[in-house]
């Protein structure tokens, strides 16, 4: 390869291939890839998990396992050829020049040192810097990496830090050297979105200041949109698209692309929902690639020339390339999710009737503080992780509940369903009053509520197969044995969109998203009136998550089901729910119709969740609010206004020292706020301005 | 709508049951043979009597402390029984005593450590101290003092073992379930009002099963040992039974005179308890739940 090609450009990849060996032969998990990155500039590799991307960027540094190996391709790094290089020169490139953020940033630090000392030694190791040097050099990078307090954060231990400050010192350790490359893995996936916002624009101020070039290696579009400058697409192993990202956004050429961008929640807040769009089939896998393109079993373009040779990765536009034969025919994505997603009407007719499936009066759980404390253990401590919550759900709708990890959405849940015993308030379902405990409660309560938990992994049990677990409830709480029971299973599979004969399959057979469709089989089997979903897609692909909420949907379209859709990823709760409950240390902030709650005027906090989502759309206009810290300990809740410790518009004396009022603000709206409406409308703004799209859309129907 | 379309290509069918395990073991060439090994134990402790070349009491005085030939494989005791036809029909005696004894650890100790683990508490604290209690005291000590005091008949053997190592298959069914119990799928047994008989019978114990089978085939080796000692000290069988461990202590006068006599109870003993050992390791890997690609 001519290395003149790359001139300029920091990270250099061309027609890079790597193997791994395996028990199943050689896996050809990265083929042909091609990169560039230029100085300062920022590339989002973008793919869904088990695409090879990680391996494509530690590969293209020859970090690289023990049984993995490139067997093709070139990758200049300023210049250098790294093929060329010893071990030890390797080792010198990986110190002084490459930085790497990994998305686990208490794993990537060692816990028996101080950061200080972790950071010092980057210093002294690479830099040859004497002991004070480096030390004053850390807590330099601690200051631009904008550490509130860096010499208290110098002194601390790892496991002493916030997951936000952890990724922070990560992030500072690896631009100490000021690499000319930093590859950030997944820095955020982890990290809660108001802290996933605060890091991100560290990173776009980062890119700025630092003349490094950013490899950045995520599953989320949302984010790309945010910080990157180009975006390369990667599937089963292929780069098949790279585009700047308004180009990739605006008119992406490769169907894959496209299906991503389709599959994630849009924010439009009509009436009237729509399901998403939705990729059938899984990622396949690299063992058996198929003759023609890879993505064409799975592409709703393909035609018969798709599957005879593999198409190459040809130039479509400026810096635009894409490896697809049909990219003329590729539609706008607006045009795409208008054609291939339908109407979905989930709102129950007992909605409009204004009738009552579940209300929760004043709820209060009381939790043993599990605080680090050894204090709060040896008094027996108590706190109330869910404070006094009301809200009800009827027939057929869905509520969602959303708020930061700590907030208490899940022992709100678990309070319901009688997992966790409420220490005050009621639950009514229909009218009549239930028990604390679901023990206590009779046979048919239990069959109406069931839940839906957060990881496929754990929630079906791995020694009992999938017709077991769905079959259990039939016969437990409906008293369906035999062949009707048999046939049921059946039925229920198939709701699911999975084959029947999955019933004599263990877990361990299916996939995460198979696991996660079996887990709604078994909690539809009661039959139940409401289902809790605990965060039942946030461990899953984009894709999948786009299927499963469409299963949801159609769940509940057809059974009548309403939902208790618990997630802290605001734009799938907007997409799945009638009304949308925004919870904070326990207490809810606000309430009201999705529509309601979307726009202004709402709570800081809702606002504050709203500015840090990232969506996926480069139009948007979100607001500038950021949440420092991170929610209070539940020991320590805050007096006043529980959120003044954070909240960006806090008024001072009033919120520390009163409790706000529930301000209704709509018919069935409230706000939990001292600010008055009026003028928090007038400060707020909405995250649909300037979202033309949607006003095209709207009109179109 | 696009997503009713099948949604995986065909998996290749995947190997369950008898022939999985059967390929794992093949893949563990020390476990298998640790398996072979044992199971020849096991076929020799059932078929006993029939295949021994004399009657184990029968006594030849013609033919007294005689070294191993061919006519007596392992040679002859001071009252000329062949030491052979005795090593085999001890091997009965091994399995019934310690197979009753490791059982009724594993039975009594499951369900306290199940128990146990499950409801915590007040309860857990009560039962894991009584067995903290039996732990401490050195165990052939502790059934030492037991057959001392109810005295050495074969039912009272096996109660021993039973009580020797219930505390420690307890232990372990307790830690596994303290893990399982917090699992989701046992929150979704009690979703659905799950008796707690169900649950931990059936959501946590097929969960536990692995570990729990490494920890009784232990156990098992264990009580080898301890029966043997028993046996040695004469507090075990009683003559004129062929135990392993008797008849080391019956061999003792003539070590020097007839090594042998020590020789092939002591390595009969050893065998089993490294096979049954080695094959316990294997288990724990075998008895993995199935995986895909796995």
């Amino acid at each position: 390869m001519d290395p003149t090609r790359s001139k300029g450009a920091v990270l250099s990849i061309a027609d890079l291939s790597i193997e791994y060996r395996t028990e199943r032969g050689r896996l050809p998990v990265v083929r042909h890839a091609t990169l560039d990155i230029d100085q300062q500039q920022s590339l989002g590799l973008v793919g869904e998990s088990g695409s090879g991307k990680t391996t494509l960027a530690m590969g293209a540094l020859r970090y690289l396992p023990e049984n993995g190996r490139i067997v093709g391709g070139t990758v200049y790094l300023r210049g250098t050829d790294l093929a060329s290089l010893s071990p030890a020169g390797l080792r010198h490139v990986w110190g002084d020049q490459v930085g790497i953020v990994y998305q686990n940033a208490l794993g990537a630090l060692n816990p028996s040192l101080t950061i200080g000392r972790q950071l010092r030694e980057m210093g002294t190791l690479h830099l040859d810097l004497g002991k004070r040097d480096a030390y004053r050099l850390a807590r330099e990078m601690l200051i631009k990496v904008a550490m509130p307090d860096p010499d208290t954060v110098l002194r601390r231990y790892p496991h002493q830090l916030s997951g936000g400050m952890l990724q922070r010192c990560v992030i500072a350790m690896a631009l100490i050297t000021e690499p000319s490359l930093l590859i950030m893995d997944e820095p955020t996936t982890a990290l809660d979105v108001t802290t996933q916002a605060v890091v991100l624009d560290l990173v776009r101020e980062l890119k700025r200041e630092f003349q490094a070039a950013i490899l950045y290696i995520t599953h989320d579009l949302g984010v790309v949109a945010r910080i990157c400058d180009r975006i390369a697409v990667m599937y089963a192993g292929e780069i098949v698209e790279t585009a700047t990202t308004r180009e990739l956004f605006k008119h992406p050429g490769h169907p894959y692309s496209l299906s991503l961008l389709g599959c994630m929640p849009h924010f439009d807040l009509a009436a009237e929902k729509r399901t998403l769009v939705t990729i059938p089939g899984s990622i396949l896998s690299v063992d058996a690639l198929p003759p023609g393109c890879i993505f064409a079993p799975r592409c709703r373009f393909a035609v018969g020339e798709c599957e005879a040779a593999p198409p190459p990765l040809v130039e479509i536009g400026a810096g635009h390339s894409c490896a697809c034969y049909r990219w003329q025919e590729v539609p706008p994505p607006e045009v795409d999710v208008r054609e291939e997603t339908r109407m979905i009407g989930t709102r129950g007719a007992g909605a409009a009737a204004g009738e009552v499936l579940l209300l929760a009066d004043d709820v209060r759980v009381l939790l043993k503080a599990s605080g680090r404390s050894l204090e709060l253990r040896r008094q027996k401590a108590r706190v109330h992780a869910v404070d006094g919550i009301s809200a009800l759900i009827r027939p057929g709708e869905t509520l969602g509940l959303v708020g930061e990890s700590g907030s208490g959405k899940t022992t709100f849940a678990r309070a319901i369903v009688g997992l966790t015993r409420r220490s005050g308030g009621e639950v009514v379902l229909r009218g009549r009053r239930l028990e604390r405990a679901v023990e206590k409660r009779p046979k048919d309560v239990v069959r109406e509520i069931q839940m839906v938990f957060q990881n496929p992994d754990a929630s079906l049990n791995p020694r009992h197969t999938v017709g077991e677990e769905i079959g259990r409830p039939l016969s437990l709480l409906r008293g369906v044995r035999g062949r009707e029971r048999e046939q049921l299973i059946g039925e229920l599979l198939a709701s699911v969109n999975l084959p029947r004969d999955f019933g004599s399959r263990y877990p361990g057979e299916l996939s995460g998203g198979e696991k996660q469709r079996v887990a709604i089989a078994r909690a539809c089997a009661a039959d139940p009136a409401l289902i809790l979903c605990d965060e039942p897609i946030s461990s899953l692909d984009v894709s999948v998550q786009g299927t499963l909420m469409n299963l949801l949907m159609d769940r509940q379209a057809q059974a009548g089901i309403s939902f208790l859709f618990i997630s802290h990823d605001l734009s799938a709760v907007e997409h799945m729910s009638d009304s949308i409950a925004v919870m904070y240390l326990g207490r809810l902030m606000e309430l009201g119709p999705t529509a309601e709650v979307m726009r202004p005027p709402f709570h800081p906090y809702t606002e504050a969740l709203l500015s840090a989502l990232p969506v996926p759309d480069i139009d948007v206009v979100q607001g500038e609010i950021r949440l420092g810290g991170t929610v209070p300990s539940a020991t320590e809740v805050p007096t006043g206004c529980r959120f003044h410790t954070r909240c960006p518009r806090c008024l001072g004396e009033l919120c520390v020292r009163q409790e706000p009022p529930w301000q209704a603000v709509g018919p069935s709206h409230w706000i939990y706020c001292h600010i008055s409406a009026a003028e928090l409308t007038a400060v707020q703004v909405s995250i649909l301005d300037g979202r033309l799209g949607l006003d095209n859309k709207a009109a179109s129907r | 709508m696009t997503e009713l379309a099948v949604e995986r290509q065909a998996a290749p069918p995947e190997v369950r049951g008898v022939r999985l395990y059967w390929r794992r073991l093949r893949h563990r060439p020390v476990a298998l043979v640790a398996t072979i090994i044992f199971s020849i134990f096991l076929l020799l402790a059932v078929l006993g009597p029939w295949v021994t070349p004399y009657s184990p009491t029968y006594q030849n005085y013609e033919a007294r402390l005689e070294s191993p030939s061919l006519s007596h494989f392992f040679g002859t005791d001071r009252f000329g029984r062949d030491l052979f036809s005795r090593v085999l029909a001890g091997t009965r005696g091994v399995f019934v005593l310690c197979g009753l004894g490791a059982g009724m650890a594993f039975v009594v100790g499951t369900t306290a450590g199940l128990f146990s683990g499950y409801v915590g508490g007040f309860a857990d604290e009560v039962i894991m101290r009584i067995f903290d209690v039996l732990l401490s005291v050195p165990s052939l000590l502790l059934a030492m003092v037991l057959i001392a005091t109810v005295g050495p008949s074969k039912t009272n053997l096996v109660l021993v073992v039973g009580i020797l190592y219930t505390p420690d298959v307890a232990r372990v069914v307790r830690s596994v379930t303290l893990d399982l119990k917090t699992k989701e799928f046992v929150e979704a047994a009690k979703v659905r009002r799950e008796t707690r008989r169900h649950i931990l019978f059936r959501e946590i114990l097929p969960n536990a099963l692995g570990p729990l089978m490494v920890e009784v085939a232990m156990r098992f080796s264990y009580a080898i040992f301890t029966v043997a000692s028993l046996g040695f000290l004469g507090l075990g069988v009683q003559p004129p039974s062929p135990d392993w461990g008797l008849l080391i202590n019956e061999a003792q006068p003539f070590v020097e005179l007839a090594p042998w006599l020590v020789l092939f109870p002591a390595a009969a003993i050893a065998l089993l308890v490294v096979s049954t050992s080695l094959m316990s390791d294997g288990l724990k890997e075998i008895g993995e739940p199935v995986r895909s690609g796995g």
